[in-house]
């Protein structure tokens, strides 16, 4: 099945990336008054079942996929995702 | 060959610093053996670890995360629990952060600019088993290159480490945003430091500034030591 695993730099945790894309928007004329950049991973996992790809995908979260020290994750699965 | 201690150099797909690293510790007097990633065991009579600077994986996801995984990591992370002395350099030191081994995260450089100069950096603390020679307030010019060597630990983080000497070196002016201009940190054992400047890049006068010995003759002391016992 499919997921999509959101990550994003935690709040209050400096953003750089962020700090830059939000001040060429403003630079461009749009009414922004923050942005925050995070990452975005795809995946397809061998599992149909939910719960399973839930423990799966929150353990490769934890892992590897974001630093829990400076980033938060969502899980979204299903074909939707 | 040198009889000085064997130092395991790693190279991962991506480092750059590892053939520096090499040269630097062979002028230094030691016996540097290089090691692939791939490798599973450290070479026989290992005395001392170097994770060198570069780009490993592509610093794909984050700087580190990676090659927190290669094979030979769990070589490097049982030699360090056993109290053998670790030392990484930029991205060494990214890649011992994501491993555990060593506190603390490297985020993007406040300013979003890769910097490359050499930069002061002081020894705040002779808490490691690398600090034999060094003393507190001593300054060291070193090379700095790097565009995520923003040293971040939250106060509960950052208090005990501070308390226990785990600071080794910080910045003596702000140049990337790091929390407490850290510039380079042990772990609570002291036989693991990691920092973001490059001893290897500042071991010969003709090349520069010399405050790179300093580290690397810590590293080689506490490999004397660890061989020793």
């Amino acid at each position: 099945m499919k997921a999509t695993v959101l990550i994003r730099p935690k709040e209050g945790i400096l953003d750089p990336q962020g700090e830059a894309v939000g001040e060429a928007l403003r630079t461009l004329g749009f009414a922004v008054t923050s942005a925050r950049v995070g990452r975005l991973v795809d995946v397809e996992l061998e599992t149909d079942d939910p719960a399973e790809a839930e423990t799966a995908l929150a353990a490769m979260s934890r892992d590897l996929l974001a630093n829990p020290m400076i980033e938060s994750f969502t899980i979204e699965i299903g074909d939707d995702a | 060959m040198s009889d000085g201690p064997r130092i395991a150099v790693v190279t991962f797909p991506g480092s750059n610093d590892d053939g520096d690293a090499t040269l630097a510790l062979e002028l230094l007097g030691a016996a540097p053996v290089r090691v692939w990633h791939a490798e599973t065991a450290l070479p026989e009579g290992t005395a001392g670890v170097v994770l060198p600077g570069g780009f490993s994986y592509g610093d794909y996801l984050r700087c580190g995360a990676i090659a927190r995984f290669a094979p030979v990591m769990e070589a490097v992370s049982a030699f360090a629990r056993a109290g053998g002395p670790v030392l990484g350099i930029c991205n060494g030191f990214q890649i011992l952060c994501e491993a555990g081994l060593l506190p603390g995260v490297l985020r993007q450089n406040r300013q979003q600019q890769f910097i490359c100069a050499d930069v002061t950096i002081t020894v705040e603390s002779t808490a490691s088993a690398f600090a034999g020679t060094w003393k507190v307030g001593q300054e060291l010019v070193i090379p700095i290159k790097h565009g995520e060597g923003n040293w971040y630990g939250d106060a509960d983080l950052l208090a005990p480490l501070e308390a226990r000497g785990q600071i080794a070196f910080r910045y003596a002016d702000d140049v990337n945003g790091a929390v407490g201009r850290i510039a380079g940190v042990t772990n609570e054992a002291g036989n693991v430091l990691g920092l973001m400047p490059h001893p290897e890049h500042a071991v010969d006068p003709l090349l520069g500034p010399t405050g790179g010995v300093a580290v690397l003759e810590g590293l080689l002391d506490a490999a004397r030591v660890s061989v020793a016992h």
